[in-house]
């Protein structure tokens, strides 16, 4: 089936993945804190936007209230949050060298190989856009935790966890098409009370290391490596 | 009629890219809050030069002198392969859109071989930079252009462009990062900010400006309108791939004046777009040109993938 055969909201659905995808991207290669949490929050209202239009083609009210609950929690506060945190503690001028950007970019773009690789066998029992759906969402948690391996800032690790979040949540709003209210509501809570601990743990790693440079906890190893 | 329609749209082409020019620098100029220049100060200044005596080094030889003609003729010649108010052209459909790289390559060969040809420390730094980042330029822009070339099946501009236009309205992932892609590559191989600077002078930073800072009168002004178009060309190139609606299918007066409307419009969006990312960006330092030029790629080869995986038949 190809694409000029699937109706709108197939393909605005699939438009929607491939840019969520190239977020993930675009975080990936960010060595400025405060852009990549840009990134994250324009991640964040693609994610709205799929909701929101899951909500409208599936006639499915409560997706609107999941909708809300993303958009003011993964695009306003905690994007805000975050931004005030690094402001805070003045790492906002700071661009980490990232070693081997190319490199990470284009194992980037194997891993999003992979990951379709690796869920190619649905194709027989689904449907190819819920085969794609779920791989791109597959490729951009593998992506985050990438992003965490690469980065060595504290900050972009949570950010590298709150898109692997990202990615779970666009394969259940997809395929799914919307879970059950609690499992929302309780997944949103979680990611809230996930970023406010996050922001705690910052000010701990700072206080023991000065830093919030996770390579430094290296040196509390007894021998140097 | 058709090979008419095809020089006049060439013509057109070669006639309108100093006034995309000077529309770009206007934007610029009042982003900036400076004020700014006539549209048509490209024309003026182009007619300028080419009053002017030009002055030739004493070392020069032929090469630098017949230069300017074979850029300026070999982007005339890319330029009649892109669609640009009218698609099923004679022109376009003689030669592919490989040919047109190859137009390209071939015009930006000459000019980094006359850039080192008076053996000035400029001249042979600006080439070896302009060499670097083709290189890497080059297979990204060939990635974005091969997405479309792969759903339209044919590597024609003109049948690609006009299947675009039948399907309608489909959104399409692989264009997204096409359409970035091309976006990216397009500001390196024009030389604008964040790559290379147009207005600037300032030695070390310049790459196209160090190539050609012996040409003088109109050898001069050929190469500057051979870069305006180049600039209109991939405006072009972008607008009309992408969002090729308005383009003339047959050749009555009414559609091809839609066409050129169309056109008008869509260069117009482009060229505010580009005028504020310029002002908004920084140029970088020449050793992240490869990250950037890298990320284009990479852009490419998703646009690539998605295509194979989220919109082929299977």
């Amino acid at each position: 089936m190809t694409i000029e055969q699937q109706d709108f909201y197939t393909q605005t659905i699939l438009s929607l993945a491939a840019l969520v995808g190239l977020t993930s991207f675009l975080m990936l290669g960010q060595g400025r804190l405060l852009r990549l949490i840009f990134v994250f929050a324009v991640q964040g209202l693609l994610l709205t936007l799929t909701t929101a239009l899951a909500a409208y083609s599936l006639n499915n009210p409560h997706l609107y209230i999941s909708a809300v609950l993303n958009l003011v929690l993964k695009v306003i506060f905690i994007p805000w949050m975050l931004r005030r945190e690094v402001i805070q503690m003045n790492t906002h001028r700071d661009i980490e060298a990232l070693n081997n950007n190319t490199m990470v970019m284009l194992g980037g773009a194997s891993l999003m190989v992979f990951s379709y690789y690796v869920l190619h066998p649905i194709v027989q029992t689904t449907s190819p856009v819920m085969l794609n759906a779920l791989a791109l969402s597959l490729s951009v948690v593998l992506l985050g935790m990438l992003l965490m391996i690469s980065h060595r800032q504290a900050v972009a690790h949570v950010v590298g966890f709150m898109s692997i979040e990202n990615g779970l949540f666009f394969a259940a709003i997809v395929a799914t098409k919307g879970m059950p209210m609690v499992v929302e509501l309780g997944v949103a809570f979680d990611v809230l009370v996930a970023a406010v601990l996050f922001g705690i743990f910052f000010f701990h790693i700072r206080t023991s290391i000065d830093s919030l440079d996770v390579d430094l906890l290296n040196k509390l190893h007894e021998v140097d490596k | 009629m058709n090979w008419l329609i095809a020089v006049i749209q060439t013509s057109l082409f070669a006639a309108l890219a100093p006034l995309l020019a000077g529309w770009i620098k206007w934007c610029k100029c009042r982003l900036q809050n400076r004020k700014a220049p006539s549209l048509f100060q490209p024309y003026r200044d182009l007619i300028k030069l080419t009053n002017k005596q030009p002055v030739v080094a004493e070392q020069a030889s032929w090469l630098f002198t017949i230069a300017p003609y074979i850029v300026f003729s070999a982007t005339v010649l890319a330029a009649s392969i892109v669609p640009l108010i009218a698609v099923d052209l004679p022109t376009s459909a003689s030669a592919d859109v490989i040919v047109m790289v190859g137009f390209f390559a071939f015009a930006r060969f000459f000019l980094a071989l006359a850039g080192l040809d008076i053996g000035t420390a400029f001249g042979g730094m600006g080439s070896s930079r302009e060499m670097t980042i083709s290189s890497l330029a080059e297979p990204a822009m060939l990635m974005a252009i091969f997405t479309l070339t792969m759903t339209a099946s044919t590597t024609n501009l003109s049948v690609a462009i006009s299947h675009v236009l039948n399907d309608g309205l489909v959104l399409r992932p692989s264009f997204v990062f096409a359409l970035f892609a091309l976006i990216i590559v397009a500001i390196a191989e024009t030389g604008r900010v964040p790559v290379d600077n147009p207005a600037t002078h300032l030695e070390l930073t310049m790459i196209h400006e160090a190539m050609i800072l012996e040409y003088s009168g109109r050898h001069l002004a050929l190469i500057e309108w051979a870069s305006q178009l180049k600039l209109m060309l991939y405006g072009v190139l972008i607008a009309n791939i992408f969002f090729p609606w308005g383009i003339a299918e047959t050749f009555s007066a009414k559609a091809l004046g839609y066409g050129l409307l169309a056109i008008f419009g869509k260069l117009t969006v482009l060229a505010i777009l580009l005028a504020v990312s310029e002002t908004l960006l920084a140029k970088m330092r020449l050793f992240r040109v490869q990250e950037y030029l890298g990320f284009a790629y990479l852009l490419g080869v998703l646009g690539l993938l998605s295509y194979i995986i989220l919109e082929a038949s299977r």
